[in-house]
């Protein structure tokens, strides 16, 4: 049986590793409990700073102790990073400075909280910031690795972890996993499907419902949605000729956006995005709100097969 | 983070040499600077001349009897922070960073000119001895907070000081950062409070009431003090108020008028963000006792 976890203990699991490095602090806007970093806090209270429900100033607070050479890790619900935009915008990104920024309970996987807290923006508005790391690891492991490699990237960046357990895949895979590098976890010819967060094992799913159909799919895992592993998409349009991008985020802005943009300034090949549909969620489970979203496997499998008669 | 506060800091005003702190100096420097000001804006025909009339004397206050800084060393880790949270009013903290050595009085031509370090708004990555980028109102003082933390958190007793404008306390975000630097009781945090009454649209009164404004940083647990920011001895006791007060975050409140120094900008809110013309700035230069050629 497949082993589940959550990324957000993933998150958790690397700042109590960071800890080591007494330039990281950490901030909390009253979700520690939820982001998971009251494993940081009960360990170095000293360098846990609480900021209570006041996203603005945490960025800011983060701001100025990074201005001061200290290596802050803040989090939240990623809906309520939304609300510091412009902070992190003017305060951080615009100078520079390395202020990592997590949201957790990312998408409409978050599940039955409903709409409000369904984040479906939060890749790209962030993805739009100068100098901003954008990423949206799939599994416990690689969010734990790419979060330890933050302490090091030298400038700010924007983390999306899940509420809800997914499928472990980087186990005895940990090399694979760098800021930047996509990953491909299944090797065929005839599709590639690129896809971050929860919807990287949906893929994997989906290609195997192809493969029964006799269709080989690539999969990637594009945890690094910016800076985009370019070199990578361009391998795929000209091994697969036909690409889909698959991401719990709205199809505007996203991954898909990102692919889509690289695609047509480089090698082309027709593209299909599975995504929400430009509208908000509602509550329901997390593998309900998946199919209500039509971005389940067997949406991404239907996208496979559109994006190949496409191919010309 | 909850630690007890910090502990007694060195009573280190200038004002412990009290016969070394000359008032005239100050006020001629004052004056000079108010020159550069009304200069950088009407070279540049744009800018906002009231608000750096309005906190110039406090920022000569600060600089020349308080803020622990090296002009030849501009990133010294130690240094007190000094965050203009009201960006805009930049050509007042480049007059001073000029007269202080940090930058030169030739870098004053760069202000709001492609490629010159004297961006319209003050910002850390463009100029020696800036160390904050501003511009967007309402964050100086949770950067100054996290500044503040920073400090305590190297076993400094480096001070932060934070200008804050009277329009920009409407930002919710202040008194997110207001509460917050009370709770983590943070001596090491101060602001002034450039109390000038007018704001970018009309007087503040008009645009927004904000009642009692020093009742309301009591109620969320600052140390307070209103001076007469145009007043220098008042202005020097004020910053010594700040750099002694250490048992929690403490704010000066400096009542100033925007323009002062220039009758037709005094108290005008015309001037929040416009530029003299000619015929103005030949006044305006009358009126600092400078002689243009």
């Amino acid at each position: 049986m497949t082993k589940m976890a959550a990324t957000r203990d993933g998150y958790g699991e690397a700042l109590l590793e960071l800890a080591a490095n007494e330039k990281v602090v950490v901030l909390e806007a009253d979700l520690g409990k939820s982001t998971k970093s009251l494993h940081f806090r009960k360990a170095h209270p000293e360098r846990t700073v609480s900021c209570g429900i006041g996203e603005q100033n945490m960025l800011l607070v983060g701001a100025g102790l990074a201005a001061s050479g200290y290596i802050p890790f803040a989090s939240t619900f990623a809906i309520f990073t939304e609300r510091a935009f412009e902070q992190m915008r003017n305060g951080i990104a615009r100078p520079n400075l390395p202020v990592h920024v997590c949201g957790s309970h990312g998408g409409t996987h978050t599940g039955t909280d409903g709409s409000s807290a369904q984040s479906i923006e939060d890749l790209a508005i962030y993805r739009t910031l100068p100098n901003v790391i954008v990423m949206h690891p799939s599994d416990i492991v690689s969010t734990k690795l790419l979060t330890m490699q933050l302490a090091d990237a030298g400038s700010p960046s924007y983390t999306r972890t899940a509420r809800n357990k997914t499928p472990v895949l980087y186990e005895g895979r940990e090399n694979d996993i760098k800021i930047g590098k996509g990953v491909v976890l299944l090797d065929g010819e005839d599709v590639a499907i690129i896809a971050c967060g929860v919807m990287v094992s949906e893929s994997l799913k989906a290609a195997e419902v192809l493969a029964k159909e006799g269709i080989n799919a690539t999969v990637v895992d594009m945890h690094t949605l910016k800076p985009l592993d370019g070199a990578l998409v361009d391998r795929l349009a000209n091994k697969c000729g036909a690409i889909v991008t698959a991401e719990d985020h709205n199809v505007i802005g996203g991954l898909g956006g990102a692919v889509a943009e690289h695609l047509t300034a480089n090698k082309y090949a027709p593209l299909e995005r599975v995504g929400v549909q430009d509208r908000f969620g509602e509550s329901g489970q997390a593998d309900e709100m998946l199919d209500v979203m039509k971005i389940s496997s067997s949406y991404i499998a239907e996208a496979a097969m559109r994006a190949i008669a496409r191919k010309a | 983070m909850r630690c007890t506060t910090i502990k007694s800091h060195l009573h280190r005003s200038i004002l412990a040499g009290e016969a070394m702190v000359n008032i005239e100096e100050l006020k001629e420097l004052a004056r000079k600077c108010r020159v550069h000001i009304v200069n950088m804006v009407h070279k540049a025909q744009a800018g906002h001349p009231g608000g750096s009339l309005s906190e110039i004397d406090l920022l000569v206050g600060l600089y020349k009897t308080t803020l622990r800084t090296r002009p030849n060393e501009p990133d010294w880790s130690d240094r007190d922070r000094f965050i203009l949270s009201k960006g805009h009013a930049s050509p007042g903290m480049y007059a001073i960073l000029a007269e202080m050595g940090f930058i030169t009085v030739e870098d004053l031509n760069s202000y709001r000119v492609l490629g010159g370090i004297c961006q319209g708004h003050v910002d850390m990555k463009w100029c020696p001895g800036v160390d904050f980028s501003a511009g967007s109102l309402g964050m100086g003082l949770s950067f100054g907070m996290g500044s503040a933390i920073a400090g305590r958190l190297d076993g400094s007793e480096r001070q932060v000081y934070v200008m804050l404008g009277d329009g920009e306390i409407q930002e919710g975000s202040v008194w997110e950062a207001a509460m917050a630097a009370t709770h983590h009781e943070l001596g090491n945090l101060n602001v002034i409070l450039d109390r000038n009454r007018i704001q970018n649209d009309d007087f503040c009164e008009a645009q927004m009431r904000m009642f009692d404004i020093p009742a309301k940083w009591k109620a969320f647990g600052w140390n307070v003090k209103e001076i007469d920011g145009h007043n220098m001895d008042e202005v020097v006791q004020g910053m010594q108020f700040l750099s002694n007060s250490n048992d929690g975050p403490s704010i000066l409140i400096a009542h100033t008028v925007k323009g002062h120094g220039v009758s037709f900008m005094a108290d005008n809110p015309a001037f929040h963000g416009a530029a003299p013309n000619d015929d103005q700035y030949a006044q305006a230069m009358e009126e600092l006792g400078e002689v243009v050629a």
